[in-house]
């Protein structure tokens, strides 16, 4: 018998058959005894405050315990200090029921708790309360003379101000032959994962919470209950088993966690809070854009200049900042860079991490203006990709520990016939529709963050890993599984993942793609340890034939330990923990990214998107007939969960480049469309072939696994490529997303 | 308040928009739930029938195309099975606006004000608006019984009506929060199409933003009668461009007696769009209906053409 290593196998979703029979439960389904269900009462106005609240009527009502507004909220914490999560932007983080201010529109203003959900909302809508209105601003177009550098605080690391400028651009611009000068522009864009953002907070009397919460960090939201509520840690638990979608907006503590656990801490019962999809809109989301452009190149097609301006909305409270300006320099050498990124502040809420925050931004902007300068100096578009390609990180001068972006490139071309594209725009056609190709390059930063795992060895010999980590859907459980099965030589059936609660071994929160290398090198290391441990624990066996064998002596495989040597030599786990007095043999260890080693190397994820579209010719409908997306992410544990993610990201894709938008008033102040009616995301009959490679490309330096995520790096292209398509199949530049048809006419 | 398929009502309930005192379901009249031939040649669609069962229902797939298509262009397949054909006459618009209890529509709330005339007005009416409300019935398959001509059929306290399509839905005027000409307590009973179907000649196209599952922007229902190729009878009605569906009888007697192309139907549109008003983002809507007119037409002589969601022809 061979076990077949389980890493590179397209396993499917172990917890597949969980969601597809609604058995898999999540944060608003856990029944709970005695429940309370609270509803929440929004401001209806910009900015302001409140002069008036009545909650009598709403009180009255049978089946209403309580409504909390900022008149009798109970005692939290008051330092600012305590409610900075881990991802927490410079500021001040915006407390709910702290005072009669109104900073944007749709901000709680009550609570209302009652015996059961429908008389919660019904008396929600018994809460009278008057404002006084202050004059506010909300767009971003009108205020970009406003425009100021962030401030810094703990979340710059990850997010570093743009560098220095190089050279000489103003000088170079003008000098250079062939130029492009380009605005962009994006309204704000919101997360709307399916699942409604819920806390279930069980009050487990004597301080102690369990807490279902919808999260994409269990650790994160723990450490914010605990801080804000003066509890021990230990008495917090947070569980997120299931995660119905997130793409960023979990990253921080929401709040109706906050207003769920405050309930329950008052009224001490346990109580549920779920948010509506309309209450989901004044909340996190991805910031409205500005972009300008200015790329120069030479007579042979080499980039001799770039500046990238960058203005992004921000709250009045926070400075939420993204990684924008940079990215072009990382992708292309140029002897002459400027790189500016500045903050708006509005009245609306704080935005946040949205799928490739920043990235998706650029690069739809840089990949726009390099399509643009090479037709300014005629060069195929693919053809100047390749000509500015750079060989190590022209940002610093750094080699990447991998790259395989050429390859890319090469096959993607290849499987999408880009050699049949004739460059005249409008030339390609179909019966009523114009034909256009068009294609963009793709990158994202490889993350890993430190983690910690536990893996038990039970007497049944199976393994058990246990993690804080969530899985938002992306696969996580599967991947995590197969890891750990193939360092302990085991079949996946004999491993179970056990994660998303607060109480196992530190996770930071699932985002930037970086939850394979994060918690799948804590297991690699841990199950290092463990091998040493049951190494171990067999020489303490009477007679063991392990007496004199080291530690590179041994070999796993098939729940078994034996000699390399002599492999009838061998002991089963079984036989190791029974002679543990049959206590399982466990150990936790840390995985940390090698920083020291890393910081000679740039460490991105590359990929090439490449998009047919057909336009209409009269009406400008616009329909992408198919993609193929080539990613070079290192290597691809699971192929299929994999492809999932990728293909799930070209639908992004397509949605940001031409149906979603979060539609603002600026006159109220308020997103309108705030339903997935309205809110438009494609549909099955939007999307056609998607087409999914990846590139082989192995990466020894980057970290134990050799693995870079795929959560990010199948969006990023597929923007500009669309665009590129559509000036293509029409020679119209539309520099404004999402490009609705009608900007074609 | 009636409630039928709910799809309407029960959302507009949840948002706080309505606030029925008393509802009354009507699924249970079996009378009203049924599909029948009328002695006159035409077919009568009980009001209480799905949108789904009449979109499939095969006389009106040989007869009435123009419905099915219409109908099938409409909403997901989920609603169009809970849907029915009396609540879909009454339906209320999209405006995102209206849909807001939390600020002021002269639609919901009279004489509260309209944020949507300097608000972002691109799914806003062009033609027959007012100073009050240029809110657009959003119904696609009233697009198509416009075109057809239907009768339809209500019955109230003092006894039945009959009333003519072109009638039924009304301009907004001053008085918005008026959509039609229904009475307090009268019941939709049924929709009578009359006999001519022009299942010959006939064309539905839906130009939205995404390709299903979403409310047209400019929808165009043509019917064409010819003989050879020349027009003797034509219907055009718009959707997506005003408070009711759009006919104008001046631009379909443009196109009688003469030769079924692109120049008849550029003729027709101009008409059709005379006195058309852009506000400040749905201003395309004028050059989009004028090109979905002429666009139509040249499917409607090919109705094979039609693609799967009313979309424009391959
Ligand atoms: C997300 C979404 C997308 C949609 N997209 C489209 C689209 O693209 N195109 C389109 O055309 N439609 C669309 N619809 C609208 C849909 O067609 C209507 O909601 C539906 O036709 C209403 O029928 P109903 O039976 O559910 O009406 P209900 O919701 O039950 O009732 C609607 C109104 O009609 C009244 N009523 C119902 N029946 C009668 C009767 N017999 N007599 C008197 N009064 C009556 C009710 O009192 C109520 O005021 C969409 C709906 C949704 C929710």
């Amino acid at each position: 018998m061979k076990i077949q290593s389980a890493v590179g196998q397209p396993v499917s979703r172990l917890e597949g058959k969980l969601k597809v029979t609604g058995a898999a439960k999540y944060a608003a389904e856990y029944d709970v005894p005695d429940l309370l269900y609270g509803y929440v009462v929004h401001a209806t106005i910009t900015k302001g405050r409140i002069t008036r609240l009545d909650t009598g009527a709403a009180k009255a009502l049978q089946g209403v315990v309580d409504v909390i507004t900022h008149e009798n909220r109970p005692e939290v914490a008051s330092a600012d200090l305590k409610y900075i999560d881990m991802d927490a932007p410079p500021g001040l983080v915006f407390k709910p029921l702290t005072d009669p201010e109104v900073r944007y529109n749709g901000q709680p203003v009550a609570l209302v708790l009652a015996e059961d959900f429908e008389t919660a909302r019904y008396a929600s809508g018994l809460v009278e309360v008057e404002y006084e209105t202050q004059a506010f601003e909300t767009c971003l177009d009108h205020n970009l003379d406003n425009a100021r550098e962030p401030g810094k605080g703990f979340s710059t690391m990850l997010k570093p101000p743009p560098p220095k400028p190089t050279g000489n651009f103003e000088q170079a611009f003008r000098d250079s032959p062939f130029k492009v000068d380009a605005e962009f522009r994006h309204g704000s864009e919101h997360h709307n994962p399916m699942e409604l953002f819920a806390t279930t907070t069980v009050y487990e009397g004597d301080g102690k919470l369990t807490i279902y919460d919808k999260t994409q960090g269990t650790v994160n939201n723990q450490l914010f209950v605990a801080n804000v509520f003066g509890l021990r840690y230990e008495d917090v638990r947070v569980l997120a088993p299931f995660v119905g979608g997130a793409f960023g907006s979990g990253l921080r503590p929401q709040y109706q966690l906050y207003l769920s656990v405050m309930a329950a801490l008052h009224l001490k019962r346990n109580v549920r809070v779920v948010l509506s999809r309309k209450q989901m809109f004044p909340f996190p989301h991805r910031p409205q854009s500005y972009q300008r452009l200015r790329f120069a190149a030479d007579a042979n097609g080499s980039l001799t200049a770039m500046n990238h301006r960058a203005i992004s909305e921000t709250s009045q409270f926070e400075d939420y900042a993204e990684v924008v300006a940079e990215w072009s320099h990382k992708l292309y050498p140029s002897p002459n860079t400027l790189f500016e990124y500045k903050l708006v502040s509005l009245d609306l809420y704080t935005p946040m991490d949205m799928r490739a925050p920043g990235g998706a931004t650029a690069l739809h902007a840089i990949e726009c203006t390099m399509d643009e300068l090479a037709y300014e100096a005629g060069i195929d578009p693919l053809e100047f990709r390749l000509r500015n390609y750079a060989e190590t990180d022209p940002s610093t001068g750094k080699p990447f520990t991998s790259k395989a972006l050429r390859e890319c490139y090469m096959r993607a071309a290849e499987q999408f016939g880009w050699k049949e594209r004739n460059p005249e725009p409008g030339s390609m056609v179909r019966g009523n529709k114009l034909v256009g190709y068009g294609m963009a390059t793709g990158i994202w930063d490889a993350y890993q963050f430190p983690a910690r795992t536990e893996v038990i060895i039970t007497g049944e010999g199976k393994m058990i890993v246990n993690s804080a980590v969530t899985d938002i859907g992306t696969g996580t459980l599967t991947v995590m599984t197969q890891v750990a099965a193939d360092e302990l030589g085991l079949p996946i059936e004999d491993v179970t993942f056990s994660y998303g609660d607060s109480k196992k071994p530190f996770s930071m929160f699932q985002g930037g793609s970086a939850m394979t290398a994060s918690t799948g090198v804590a297991i690699v290391v841990a199950v290092k340890a463990l091998k040493k441990k049951l190494l171990k624990k067999a020489k303490s066996i009477a007679g063991s034939p392990f007496d004199r064998a080291g530690n590179d002596d041994v070999a796993f495989k098939y729940g078994h330990m034996f000699l390399r040597k002599q492999p009838s030599v061998s002991v089963s786990f079984a036989e190791i923990v029974a002679a543990n007095g049959g206590k399982p043999v466990k150990t936790t260890n840390m995985g940390a990214p090698h920083v020291l080693k890393l910081r000679k190397y740039t460490k991105s994820s590359h990929s090439a998107a490449f998009v047919e579209v057909e336009v209409d010719k009269d009406l400008k409908t616009i329909t992408v007939t198919r993609a193929v997306s080539a990613v070079a992410a290192g290597r691809i544990v699971n192929p299929k969960t994999a492809r999932s993610q990728i293909a799930g990201s070209m639908v992004w894709g397509i949605s940001k480049a031409l149906h979603e938008e979060s539609i603002l008033d600026e006159n109220l102040g308020k997103y309108m469309n705030a339903n997935l009616g309205e809110y438009h995301i494609p549909v099955h009959a939007d999307i056609n072939e998607l087409e999914v490679i990846f590139a082989d490309e192995r990466d020894d330096l980057i970290n134990e696994l050799g693995v870079k995520g795929v959560g990010e790096i199948g969006l990023v292209a597929m923007p500009a490529a669309i665009a590129n398509a559509v000036f293509h199949a029409t020679g119209r530049r539309i520099r404004e997303l999402p490009i609705h048809f009608d900007k074609l006419l | 308040m009636f409630i039928a398929g709910g799809t309407n009502l029960v959302d507009l309930w949840k948002y706080n928009l309505l606030h029925p005192k008393l509802v009354v379901d009507i699924n249970h009249l079996p009378e009203h739930r049924r599909i029948t031939e009328l002695e006159d040649g035409g077919l009568r669609l009980g009001a209480l029938v799905s949108n789904a069962d009449t979109a499939y229902h095969p006389l009106v797939e040989s007869r009435y195309p123009l419905l099915s298509k219409a109908i099938l262009a409409g909403a997901s397949a989920q609603i169009r099975n809970m849907a029915t054909n009396g609540g879909n006459l009454l339906q209320r618009t999209r405006c995102y606006y209206f849909y807001d209890a939390d600020v002021p529509c002269n639609k919901r709330v009279p004489g509260s004000g309209c944020p949507a005339m300097d608000g972002y007005n691109r799914i806003h009416a062009i033609l027959g608006a007012s100073g009050e409300c240029i809110a657009v019935f959003p119904s696609d398959m009233c697009v198509a019984l416009a075109a057809l001509e239907a009768v339809v059929n209500v019955s109230g306290k003092n006894g039945g009506r009959r009333i003519p399509f072109a009638d039924f839905h009304r301009l907004p005027g001053d008085s918005p929060e008026i959509d039609n000409i229904l009475q307090h307590g009268e019941l939709i009973t049924s929709i009578d199409l009359p006999e001519k179907g022009f299942a010959q000649n006939y064309s539905y196209l839906k130009l939205r933003d995404r390709h299903s599952y979403a409310f047209a922007l400019v929808s165009v229902a043509t019917a064409l009668e010819l003989e050879g190729d020349t027009i003797r009878d034509a219907r055009i009605a718009l959707g997506g461009v005003a408070h009711k569906p759009w006919r104008v009888r001046e631009a379909e007697a443009v196109l009688v007696g003469k030769k079924a192309d692109e120049a008849a139907f550029t003729a027709a549109a101009e008409v059709l769009l005379t006195g058309a008003v852009g506000l400040k983002y749905n201003a395309f809507k004028i050059e989009l209906a004028k090109r979905a007119i002429v666009r139509n037409g040249m499917m409607a002589l090919h109705p094979e053409t039609q693609l799967p969601g009313a979309q424009p022809s391959a």
